[in-house]
């Protein structure tokens, strides 16, 4: 209800969730939108038309035109989708799972094993995180796989953080000195007792993550270490375009279409993401309310 | 203050040294194989088959325990050999160090002003809570903030380049190139608008930021988002403390308590994320190079990512994670001057 109200007088916010809306479709009805054709691999294998290097304008058979070498961008653009879902909240999820079990505990256990694992944590931070992920792609190879795994192992360090130190701030509340006077078990309390209030932080800051995460695939796509040649990736597409986006002397925006439909689609998902963390973000935090 | 000081420069290298663990542990991911090409003089040298290749494994040591291998890298870094780059034609170390002024100039130029942009946007959507100029600020980051810097950057370059022609792709022009590299060009730091002003050469001076504006441009604004929000809760929080309320109070303008009195106080936190931030923009600065092919750290890093040249990979990373270390050390060791609370703990 609360929600509901908050968005009502953020019309931002409220186009925020609507556009998210608006790619879980496009995510689901992937196939109908974007029919797979015969010869195919793998529907992320985008299809093409011929071998021309130089990008074709939109028409009758390629809506959104075709990259070089005859990607077609529409096909790219609807399936690309399905890729930043995969990647956003798989990596995301996967970081989330570590980051909770390392920050739970290093918060309960206290003493040397949390000093050991922050600084772990303070380490794997020193490290630029786009830059950490581009060396571990670039000597795994080549591939979706080695982008999350990449991205994984970059990103799991704020929630550790973020739920440490809840951890460490609810441990002391009444009803968890209760819970423990009970008898209950280590386990028992930072699954049951702890993890449910210190979880919404992490929330926002999963939030917010979902969108970077695909712009940081999308940007080691765009470099040549990411996605495989010709997979449904949105930064792919974008690297495609690079060659073109200048145009001809005279003529600058003859290729438009190149950047213009992907690049789109990959803000437009991003914008989408930080605008429901930010709301989410403004919701919890007292702070942001009037003085 | 001293011990302060002094215990920050003391986990200096633990760090370093759990992160060159990190980067040995990356490249040991390979086989060995893969990282005799790190030690191979010529291409000629893998060419011969799988005995010679057998013999040079044995001979460089490649399948010895992980500790004797890290111990002999390390030993090795330390000396400032970091391996060959087939994408330089260089030793690692000399590429990367000829490279670094042309980085940091662009690091430099796009952090700084985007620091006091931050800081200015920032303090207005505090001080206008969900006025419209708050509205209007957090619209216009949270768009920056989702640009990715390649769409922004390859727009910036159809505007300002091939539209506008204002900002040239690369780092000089044809003719600036031949000035600097000429004889009586003296190079005192390797970056281009500082040595063209240290040599009177105003010219070059500016040929230099005329490259330098749309990469530095794409940075700012991709990377304002996160320091401005910050810098807006601080001044919401800080607008809050009774000592603000006391000044209003007094009868001072408002507009006196709000810049003078509390903005100065909500700089606190951007100071602590400045450092984080700067790491993040130094990132991003591999994408933008590589946009608009200006050719240091980012552009050679990304070139050597694609060519799978290991050595240069690898050497890069310990590179910039280096100078990042050193900086935050910087910054930590700021940031006491700034507030005094901090001395005491």
């Amino acid at each position: 209800m609360k929600a509901l109200r908050y968005l009502l007088k953020n019309p931002v916010s409220l186009f925020g969730v609507l556009l998210l809306l608006a790619f879980v479709l496009i995510a689901i009805f992937a196939p109908v939108l974007a029919p797979t054709q015969e010869f195919q691999m793998s529907a992320y294998d985008t299809p093409r038309a011929g071998f021309l290097a130089t990008p074709q304008p939109p028409s009758a058979e390629a809506i959104f035109g075709t990259t070089e070498g005859q990607y077609d961008i529409y096909y790219g653009v609807i399936w690309g989708t399905r890729t930043a879902f995969k990647i956003g909240l798989g990596v995301v999820s996967i970081s989330l799972l570590i980051g909770t079990i390392i920050g739970a505990v290093a918060a309960f256990y206290g003493g040397l094993l949390d000093e050991f694992l922050m600084r772990v944590v303070d380490v794997f931070m020193a490290v630029p995180f786009f830059i950490a992920a581009m060396m571990l792609v670039a000597l795994m190879g080549k591939g979706v796989i080695p982008v999350f795994i990449a991205l994984t192992t970059f990103g799991w360090m704020p929630y550790a953080r973020v739920i440490r130190s809840e951890i460490l701030r609810l441990r002391e509340m009444d009803y968890v000195h209760a819970a423990r006077a009970y008898g209950a078990s280590d386990m028992r309390l930072i699954v049951l007792h702890i993890l449910p209030n210190a979880i919404f932080p992490v929330l926002v800051l999963a939030t917010m993550a979902t969108g970077s995460m695909v712009l940081t695939a999308s940007a080691l796509s765009f470099l040549g270490v990411g996605a495989e040649e010709g997979y449904a990736d949105w930064g792919q597409f974008i690297a495609y375009s690079r060659n073109w986006i200048i145009g001809q002397s005279g003529n600058p925006f003859q290729y438009w279409y190149t950047l213009a439909f992907p690049g789109a689609a990959i803000f437009l998902f991003v914008l989408s993401w930080n605008l429901v963390g930010d709301a989410l973000r403004d919701m919890l935090d007292p702070r942001h309310q009037a003085h | 203050m001293l011990n302060y000081a002094l215990r920050r420069l003391l986990m200096l290298p633990v760090v370093m040294f759990a992160l060159s663990l990190m980067i040995f542990a990356l490249q040991m991911s390979l086989t060995p194989t893969q990282r005799l090409a790190a030690y191979a003089p010529s291409p000629d040298y893998l060419k011969g088959g799988q005995e010679s290749i057998r013999r040079m494994i044995e001979q460089y040591g490649l399948n010895d325990p992980f500790y004797i291998q890290y111990g002999r890298w390390i030993g090795n870094v330390l000396s400032g050999n970091l391996g060959w780059s087939e994408t330089a034609r260089q030793p690692v170390g000399t590429a990367l160090s000829s490279l670094f002024p042309a980085t940091m100039e662009l690091v430099v130029l796009a952090f700084v002003p985007g620091l006091l942009l931050s800081i200015y946007l920032g303090s207005r959507a505090g001080i206008y809570l969900n006025k419209w100029p708050d509205h209007l600020i957090r619209f216009f980051t949270i768009v920056g903030w989702s640009f990715p810097v390649y769409v922004f950057g390859l727009l910036m370059l159809l505007i300002f380049y091939s539209v506008l022609d204002w900002f040239p792709p690369g780092r000089l022009s044809h003719w600036a190139q031949d000035v600097v590299t000429s004889n009586q060009f003296v190079r005192y730091t390797g970056a281009n608008t500082v040595d063209s002003l240290l040599n009177g050469n105003l010219p070059v001076f500016f040929d230099s930021l005329r490259h330098l504006a749309a990469p530095a441009i794409s940075l700012i604004y991709v990377n304002l988002a996160s320091m401005t929000r910050i810098m807006r809760t601080s001044m919401l929080e800080t607008l809050r403390q009774d000592y603000v309320r006391t000044a209003r109070a007094k009868g001072m303008l408002r507009r006196v308590v709000e810049l003078h009195h509390a903005r100065r106080n909500a700089l606190l936190p951007v100071a602590t994320i400045a450092g984080m931030e700067l790491a993040t923009m130094m990132g991003g600065v591999v994408i933008t190079e590589t946009i608009f092919d200006y050719a240091g750290l980012g552009q050679f890093s990304a070139k050597a990512a694609a060519n799978l040249d290991f050595p240069a990979i690898l050497g890069f990373g310990l590179y910039f994670v280096v100078v990042l270390v050193v900086m935050n050390l910087i910054v930590d060791l700021i940031y006491p001057l700034l507030d005094p609370r901090v001395k005491t703990k």
